[in-house]
């Protein structure tokens, strides 16, 4: 059977769930950095636009 | 003034924040795509169609999440310690912004490898931890990358920061080599390289091609969140340098 993984699959099954987990939480928070600073550099620069054109 | 002066050069394109910006752009997507893929394959070979050891049996598929992760811990710092020099030598803005974004990419691999090899370890040795060369030596590095990200957030003013931060990388990759000769060095309980010698890897195919699968999808990870990190690092610094400016105008 394919994912009969044997009398230790709880050590196998716990070192791919632990990195996935972490991998996820790591893009995650490259994702959400990215857009937060995105976000606030557009309201920056718009906000910077205003002020030269004044 | 002729068109070719009007562009920028490949070295302009290369170090200027402002076009990294521009042409890492349309990397970023592709990029996604392809690790993406790489790893359901890799995964499909490490989970579902490579064999068992036949001393380790099944425990050998932690291999290919364990070996791809303790490389990039090496990985990462080789890549910091490169970008070290160029912020010492010759003031690279994006060698700054490189060594900040892959610092805690570092740390987390370097994590990960202790993590898994100490799932590893458990059933194959015995143990969850000794403190034999390359144990010892990896925990070492995490606390390097440990040091360095606080470093980093020590300072206000990133450029500042960089130079120290430089400093530190530099001397921290001394334990490098460390980490890699520590199993020939020591005769210890980790086993010696059985991939990168100068003879060639050890394994057979069945294991080898999940294992090098792996490896690359590991290191595409590393290129994108790199990528990623560095752009989102650019565009922090050009906020910095914009609230400045809005306050001064301000006052």
């Amino acid at each position: 059977m394919a994912f009969d993984l044997g009398p230790h699959a709880v050590f196998i099954i716990a070192a791919y769930l632990g990195v996935a987990t972490v991998v996820a939480a790591l893009i995650g928070y490259r994702t959400f950095e990215a857009r937060s600073v995105s976000r606030r550099l557009s309201l920056l620069e718009e906000a910077s636009g205003r002020k030269r054109a004044q | 003034m002729s068109h070719s002066q009007d562009r920028p050069g490949f070295w302009t394109r290369l170090s200027n924040p402002g076009q990294f910006l521009i042409w890492s752009r349309p990397l970023v997507v592709p990029l996604v795509v392809v690790t993406a893929a790489v790893f359901l394959v890799g995964l499909w070979f490490a989970l579902v169609n490579s064999p068992e050891d036949y001393q380790m049996g099944d425990t050998v598929r932690i291999m290919y999440i364990h070996v791809p992760t303790a490389w990039l811990s090496q990985f990462v710092y080789a890549v910091m310690a490169v970008s070290a020099i160029g912020t010492l030598v010759w003031r690279h803005p994006m060698a700054d912004v490189s060594m900040k974004a892959a610092a805690p990419l570092g740390a987390t691999f370097t994590a990960l490898a202790l993590y898994t090899g100490s799932l590893w370890g458990r059933p194959t040795w015995g143990t969850f931890w000794e403190w034999d060369g390359r144990m010892t030596s990896t925990l070492v590095l995490l606390l390097i990358y440990l040091g360095i990200i606080a470093l980093w957030r020590a300072f206000e003013d990133p450029l500042r920061g960089a130079r120290m931060v430089a400093i530190l990388t530099l001397v921290g990759a001394i334990n490098i080599p460390i980490v890699k000769f520590s199993v020939d060095w020591w005769a210890t309980l980790h086993q010696p390289a059985s991939v990168l010698r100068a003879d060639g890897p050890t394994m057979p195919g069945s294991i080898l091609t999940p294992l090098l699968i792996m490896f690359g999808a590991f290191t595409l990870l590393f290129i994108v969140l790199h990528l990623v990190g560095m752009r989102t690092e650019v565009r922090r610094r050009r906020i910095a340098s914009l609230e400045r400016r809005l306050a001064q105008r301000g006052a």
